[in-house]
């Protein structure tokens, strides 16, 4: 690299990174303050264990975001796979404009229209509270499904169509030559799909904000309304956590990208010897 | 792969496992729903209010009691869910102005006295203010009076006094002003001595060329943001509520020494509990406000907040008023002939919407220019 390449790398980097190494370095602080480093302790990360609505926010922020992304992940696959052998060429163009259309909308607009219809829809039942648990996994399972059939639906079309053919002929029934042949080649795009809905729903504010309802408040709603007072340093000692977690969860899964993308190079190479 | 899949759906069961860990047996449930950090929740060795209150309830009335406790950033957070009836709570504590506005739609529920004999430790001069002239629907919870806060290493004791200060040349680029038109419009007509709840334009264009002979002095319009300035001795002068200063206080650095008054006219808030329309159960909301006012909460919670209660059993305390100090105590507790008039004369009242359209659009000529 040039020098100048280099420099330009290293402050974008800079930019990038300084954020989350200064609330890194200060959740580590002695004292509250943020301009003054008085000494190394961990007393931020044990309040942050002994608080225990925090501890409460973030169990449930886990909750729906696992829930939310294991049920939008198969969601998304069947849709996309539906979009996928769709014949006509304009229905699958509609189909897919439409499932973008949650994608490009403004959160603050599918959180509004989401909020509304929950309480049309309980008032229309009746109910005294509209908002609960099983709302919020509806909206974030709504925002998170396009992303999956983003990621899936490019993988179908890589796929030779001729290998789930060649599997039927071969005595497959269509469901069996779908779990052993479709599912492994598009598995890449499913984990990514699961992945992305997981951390979208792991940061969303705005849309977890309209739609949450008693005694159901995640994380970032519940730092959010710490404003009145200062947000706490063992806030940043959340956040470093939550940092290392989704390191971690990249690492894994970029890791196992890697490995998927080798063992295909190897049985492609082991299927040229043979015909060698 | 399959690890992965196979660890998320232990994951998922895990999760459920938990979930229905708490929701099975059959308890009385209380949704309170207040500001985020208002309440002594057990952090640094402090009361954990509601911890203790379930512990308290089932030991008194042999019952198990459940409170689900949420948060909200603003007093409209709190208004916008609750008139939707997207949700709903038994306790809320919002500020004056919100009360007053949810008492004239009808959103609270009379409180029945009976239930919170406690009320008998709230001062006389916290009755019968503004927004609930007949105490019906309100206790209130805190209060908090806006100071001027300055940085004594910087700025001459002699200058400090009065709103004056805030707009005193000699310390120009040094100087904080509220980024929030109600507040900084509020500083200048205090410091002329006009009313701030005022529908004369005329009144809010003098307050409007007040700012504007201040804005080459100011250093930035905050926020929150004000802390950290003030602790770090970026800029010297600031107004904000006399139990943030007490925040900043703490968290100085040492080329720092922030001292703290009260000019002559200034803003009062106070924050009450009430018990919205849709409330499930008022008797049990009733007896967590008359906890909330019993001795040991009440303190875990003024200490905790940092701004001052207008429970007696709070402020003359022994216990608590060696615990903050005399400093402070003065400080939080400044001698008031008749805190009612002065605040049913200062404090901020709703404005009626072309106010408030008006105020804005000044707003946003102070900005620009």
């Amino acid at each position: 690299m040039k020098p100048v390449s280099k420099v330009y790398t290293a402050l974008v980097l800079l930019f990038l990174f300084a954020p989350i190494i200064i609330l890194l370095v200060f959740s580590f602080n002695e004292s509250k303050s943020l301009s003054v480093f008085s000494g190394f302790s961990l007393y931020w990360y044990r309040e942050l264990f002994r608080d225990t609505e925090t501890l409460k926010a973030v169990r449930n922020t886990l909750l729906l975001a696992v829930s939310s992304s294991l049920i939008a992940t198969v969601m998304g696959t069947a849709a996309a796979v539906g979009i996928h052998r769709l014949r006509n060429r304009y229905l699958r163009l509609a189909l897919d404009t439409v499932t973008d259309i949650p994608m490009i909308n403004p959160d603050i607009i599918t959180g509004i229209s989401l909020m509304l219809m929950f309480v049309f829809v309980g008032r229309l039942f009746g109910a005294a509270t509209s908002l609960n648990f099983f709302t919020m996994l509806i909206a974030h399972v709504t925002f998170s499904l396009p992303y999956v059939i983003l990621q899936v639906l490019p993988k179908l079309q890589q796929m030779d169509k001729a290998l789930p053919e060649a599997a039927m002929d071969l005595g497959c029934t269509p469901l069996r030559a779908f779990l052993k042949v479709e599912i492994p080649e598009i598995l890449p795009g499913i984990v990514t799909g699961l992945i992305m809905a997981f951390t979208l729903s792991l940061d969303d504010f705005v849309i977890s904000y309209f739609t949450a309802g008693n005694g159901f408040q995640t994380l970032p709603i519940r730092i959010y309304n710490m404003t009145k007072k200062t947000v706490t340093p063992k806030m940043y000692a959340l956040a470093t956590i939550i940092f290392f977690v989704i390191l971690a969860l990249l690492l894994i899964s970029n890791l196992s990208d890697e490995e998927t993308a080798g063992s295909v190079k190897a049985a492609k190479e082991k299927k040229k010897a043979k015909k060698a | 792969m399959k690890k992965i899949t196979a660890l998320l759906l232990a994951a998922v069961l895990l999760c459920a496992v938990l979930l229905t860990g708490c929701g099975s047996s059959k308890t009385l449930t209380l949704n309170v729903y207040n500001w985020g950090e208002y309440i002594s929740d057990g952090s640094e060795d402090s009361f954990d209010t509601i911890r203790e209150f379930e512990k308290w309830y089932e030991e008194t009335y042999g019952e198990k009691i459940h409170v689900n406790y949420d948060t909200y950033a603003s007093n409209e957070d709190m208004y916008n869910k609750l008139s939707t009836g997207a949700v709903s709570y038994d306790v809320i504590i919002p500020s004056d102005y919100m009360i007053a506005r949810m008492a004239a739609e009808d959103m609270l529920v009379p409180l029945n006295f009976d239930n919170i004999p406690n009320y008998q430790y709230i001062d006389e001069s916290f009755r019968g203010l503004y927004y609930d002239p007949d105490n019906l629907y309100s206790v209130p919870y805190t209060y908090g009076v806006v100071g001027v806060i300055y940085n004594a290493k910087v700025v001459d004791e002699a200058d400090a006094g009065d709103w004056d200060l805030l707009w005193n040349s000699k310390y120009a680029g040094n100087i904080l002003q509220f980024n929030n038109s109600r507040d900084a419009f509020a500083t200048a007509q205090y410091k002329l001595g006009l009313d701030v709840n005022s529908t004369d334009a005329a009144n809010w264009d003098a307050a409007l060329a007040e700012l504007k002979t201040q804005a080459p002095l100011v250093k930035s319009y905050v926020m929150d943001e004000i802390y950290n300035m003030m602790e770090s001795g970026e800029a010297a002068v600031g107004a904000y509520y006399a139990g943030d200063y007490f925040t900043m206080l703490d968290n100085q650095s040492d080329s720092v020494d922030l001292q703290f008054y009260y000019p002559e006219r200034t803003n009062y808030f106070v924050d009450a509990m009430c018990i919205p329309k849709a409330c499930q159960n008022q008797k049990l909301a009733e007896i967590f406000i008359n906890y909330m006012l019993s001795e040991e909460p009440a303190i875990a919670n003024a200490e905790y907040i940092y701004y001052a209660s207008p429970n007696t059993l709070v402020y003359e305390s022994e216990e608590y008023a060696e615990d903050l100090g005399e400093e402070t105590m003065e400080i939080l507790y400044p001698e008031m002939e008749d805190f009612s008039a002065l605040y049913n004369e200062y404090a901020y009242r709703n404005l009626d919407q072309a106010t408030l359209d008006y105020l804005n659009q000044l707003w946003e000529e102070l900005k620009i220019s």
